[in-house]
């Protein structure tokens, strides 16, 4: 009863008090902060697959309207226009990556909530409030743009449904629109316990969380605008 | 024999008040209760599958019948497929994730509770709208790898893949939520000491499994995507017309559907690895190499896709590469099979019901394995595609591999569960009808496919030599199903009738046999301290364990991070000292006593419907789509915009309640 006499033994060793409360994490992690992180490694692979579509079909459409200047073979006498307007698109991108700044602040100002601010650039850098709703602000202007950019191409011509370049243009963007267009929600609904109970240093995991998203997504969107509007 | 027979010390732990009723099943959080939903509805969905198995062998065991018609044989292949890959095995195998991985690490649950019922809800509400298309007659029929174009709306008019490919993405979202869970679970709520390298086998190819869902099934979902983009929308990724690329669909359904197939596979490697040293009486031979060669197939896993597409010419550079990644995939493969046979080598084996599958997936699986290598050579393989040996050699792999390490799984883990024995006689049964049947339906297919017999015929004139094959298969089917029911008759007899098991009726080695059976809602009362990869052999049978590294000075998990309790010291490891230095470590063993986790003080989360009506918002959402071929958009909408609702305000009410009561 080999059994026994070791459960036995293990009494005088009882003390442990891990009864109560939770045990600590095995690598002092908060458990969200790692499942946000496997979840930003499947979205890489979702968006590799839409990028990847996107550049297998970027020079098979065979009606236009097309991306970039174009010419169908073999006549090369009169070229088509592009379509992607690179200068509107690096001021939204440029929106986008300020937000990601915004956010950064956003942050900072969770995490120092609780320091004393004596001068008024304190002040400003240490509201919450001011940062999440910049981070949001901008977040939506660059849906804006991007709302702009759909109707303008289906005025031009280019639907869902045109070719293959409108059927995996409009989906990447459109995922990556609906990626962002849920980070604005996620920073309004911290908003909105900001302004029931003030967001304070302990919330700052979940503000965490939302930024660690809301920087994949602006990632992505450089890979995007990269791929799909500067490299004809 | 006496590990059973001292019953009265082990009576299984009372059950706590308000555990029963419907109810409480709907709301449960508990990883165990969510584990063994996910076995009884797994179960239930792995006897459809096996009745449309049944149909199809009835229609083939003879030439020219005309037992169901074309288009019916066409929908009962599809969804025989896509019921055993997702709603039998794969579930089977969240199953004893679900309930083993918190009980191998050393922790009260998994890391999001609520997350893991909205993955349970998810996959039930997911199976269950796929097999209502039975209902209207309109179950999928486009194999269970349905490619596009043929799954397109202009060859596939009717609602049949509409099912699929709703089913399939509703399905995905809750294999991704389960393996976030998964994952954070084992990096992050490990006990003290419990180390990677000191996790179970079975822990190790979960963890793989769950990267390999993660990466994966993010890639199918964007092929769905585009096929209901397609179907619904008028998009053209797949028009053939447009320009589309007629590979594009396989090239991303198979970059999913290979590392599937480890997916399927790795869970039942990670049960035999549990069960091969227990009936052993040995450690496992070569733990880190094993716990490499998982990785290498996962990694090797994700490279290996286009042999499936050998036939469709892609040219002999890419035939080679993929030919040659894929031989290199046998490589660890084999590397298991031959630790697990050494690890029987010179040990005391005890052949119980749950040996006998494991040694059998051993066997089995190397002849799948083997015809594997056969057609990873693109010559070879030119000649086998779309035969029934490739049938052959996928339900060696599957169900000679998954399905008998699931089954021993079952058997070895059934006293845990429910603190109960299964019957070892009708298990016996079980085993040599499922073994016997199993090489009776699936070997003949070789032979058939070798002469010529395609794949997906719903029938097939005589004289062609495949009348004795078919024939052989439909017999060995027959046993199948016999050995099923007698396993469906032991599993529900034993639950109520069983022998009582105690905490640790085989003389294992983890950490869950340290507990009662079935644990107790709150698993661990103390947390266990971990001083090796067997620490349940250091107490119960320190000469099994003499050979396994053991904590020394200075190991930090053990000796700094736990709360400033000092529990290391100099373990130079002889036989006999294990006992004690487990002992002071703080491993022990845990008797049932009835008590609850509110007597204990152990913060338990609190049971909550709202990942339930998520889960149905969400089913509801996507349901919705159904109704646009039906030309009814007004419908459509409603449905969609409704169940978007339901689900974003059950999500909202879910996340703003707290997991548990402040204390």
């Amino acid at each position: 009863m080999t059994h026994a006499s070791a459960a036995h033994g293990t009494h005088a060793h009882s003390a442990h008090d891990d009864t109560h409360g939770h045990p600590p994490t095995s690598t002092g992690l908060d458990n969200k902060k790692i499942a946000i992180w496997a979840f930003i490694g499947s979205e890489c692979m979702l968006f590799a697959s839409l990028i990847s579509t996107y550049l297998i079909y970027k020079r098979r459409s065979v009606v236009g309207p097309y991306p970039h200047d174009a010419c169908l073979p073999p006549l090369c006498s009169t070229p088509l226009p592009a379509i992607l307007d690179i200068p509107i698109t690096s001021a939204s991108t440029f929106v986008l990556l300020m937000s990601s700044l915004a956010m950064v602040l956003a942050l900072a100002a969770v995490e120092m909530k609780d320091q004393p601010k004596r001068t008024t650039g304190e002040r400003i850098l240490g509201s919450s409030k001011l940062w999440l709703w910049m981070t949001a602000l901008l977040g939506a202007t660059f849906l804006g743009f991007q709302a702009y950019e759909f109707t303008s191409f289906v005025h031009e011509g280019l639907t869902l449904r045109t070719n293959l370049f409108g059927s995996s243009f409009f989906t990447l963007t459109g995922f990556h629109g609906a990626h962002v267009t849920v980070g604005v929600l996620w920073l309004l609904s911290l908003l909105a316990i900001d302004y029931r109970r003030g967001l304070g240093p302990k919330d700052a995991i979940n503000v965490d969380l939302a930024a660690l998203y809301w920087h994949f997504v602006d990632v992505v969107w450089i890979v995007i605008f990269t791929l799909v509007y500067l490299i004809k | 024999m006496a590990t059973t027979a001292t019953a009265p010390v082990y009576a299984p732990a009372e059950r706590y008040v308000g555990e029963s009723g419907v109810w409480s099943w709907l709301t449960t959080v508990d990883h165990k209760r969510i584990g063994t939903l996910y076995l009884f509805t797994s179960l239930f969905f792995f006897v459809v599958g096996g009745l449309e198995a049944g149909l199809i062998r009835a229609q083939l065991s003879g030439p020219n019948k005309h037992l169901v018609s074309a288009e019916m044989y066409n929908q009962l292949f599809t969804m025989h497929g896509t019921t055993m890959i997702f709603l039998a095995i794969m579930p089977l195998s969240a199953a004893f994730f679900n309930y083993l991985i918190p009980l191998q690490i050393g922790a009260r649950d998994v890391a999001f509770p609520r997350l893991n019922a909205f993955s349970y809800w998810v996959y039930l509400l997911g199976a269950l709208f796929m097999n209502s298309s039975w209902l209207i007659n309109a179950a999928p029929n486009g194999g269970w790898f349905g490619y596009a174009p043929l799954t397109t709306y202009q060859f596939s008019p009717g609602l049949n893949i509409d099912f699929w490919v709703i089913g399939l993405q509703i399905l995905g979202v809750s294999s991704l939520a389960a393996a976030f869970n998964f994952i954070t679970t084992i990096i992050n709520m490990r006990a003290p000491g419990m180390n990677l390298m000191r996790m179970p086998m079975f822990t190790w190819n979960a963890f793989v499994v769950q990267f390999l869902l993660v990466l994966a099934f993010p890639v199918i979902t964007i092929a769905l995507v585009f096929l209901q983009f397609d179907r619904f929308f008028g998009t053209t990724f797949y028009a053939i017309g447009a320009g589309a690329d007629p590979l594009l669909w396989q090239h991303l359904f198979w970059i999913f559907g290979h590392p599937e197939v480890y997916i399927l596979i790795l869970p039942a490697f990670g049960l035999v690895s549990e069960i091969i040293p227990t009936f052993s009486r040995k450690p496992i031979f070569g733990y880190p190499v094993m716990v490499y060669a998982t990785m290498l197939i996962a990694f090797l896993g994700f490279g290996v896709w286009a042999h499936h597409m050998f036939s469709v010419g892609m040219g002999p550079i890419a035939d080679t590469v993929f030919g040659v990644t894929t031989m290199l995939i046998a490589i660890p493969t084999g590397v298991k099979i031959f630790n697990w046979i050494f690890t029987m080598w010179g040990g005391s084996v005890q052949f119980t019901t749950a040996m006998k599958f494991a040694i059998a997936l051993v066997g089995l699986f190397t002849i799948g394995g083997i015809s594997g290598v056969m057609h990873s050579s693109p010559p070879a393989d030119l000649q086998q595609t779309d035969t029934y040996f490739i049938v052959a050699h996928f339900h060696y792999v599957l169900f000679g591999g998954s399905m008998m390490g699931i089954f021993g799984g079952i058997y070895y883990y059934f006293p845990k569960m429910t603190g109960r024995m299964m019957n070892e006689k009708l298990g016996t049964w079980h085993f040599w009808l499922t073994f016997v049947g199993m090489n009776v339906t699936f070997f003949p297919m070789h032979y058939a496919g070798l002469m010529g017999m395609p794949r997906r015929i719903y029938t097939y004139d005589s004289g062609q030599g495949w009348e004795l094959f078919n024939k052989m298969s439909t017999y060995g089917t027959v046993l199948l199903i016999i050995g099923t029911a007698v396993f469906l008759w032991n599993f529900f007899r034993s639950h109520s009738i069983g022998a009582v098991a105690g905490n640790d009726p085989w003389k294992a080695s983890t950490l869950e046999w340290s507990i009662p059976s079935p644990p107790p809602e709150y698993n661990f009362a103390r947390i266990p301290r971990v001083t090796s990869r067997v620490p349940l052999w250091d107490i119960t049978s320190p000469r099994l364990a003499s050979e396994v590294p053991h904590t020394k000075r200075g190991d930090k998990r053990l000796d700094v991070d736990v709360a400033s309790k000092h529990v290391g010291h100099a373990y130079p490891n002889p036989i006999g000292n294990q006992p004690k230095q487990a002992a002071e470590a703080g491993l022990h063993i845990e008797h049932a006593t009835g008590r609850t986790a509110k007597d204990l003080g152990i913060p338990m989360p609190n049971p909550t419907i709202k990942p339930l009506i998520c889960a149905l918002g969400m089913t509801i959402m996507f349901s919705g789509l159904l109704f646009i071929h039906k030309d009814n958009m007004s419908l459509a909408l409603i449905t969609i915009i409704g169940g978007a609702l339901v689900m974003t305000m059950a999500l909202y009410a879910w996340l703003l309640t707290p997991l548990e009561d402040a204390h």
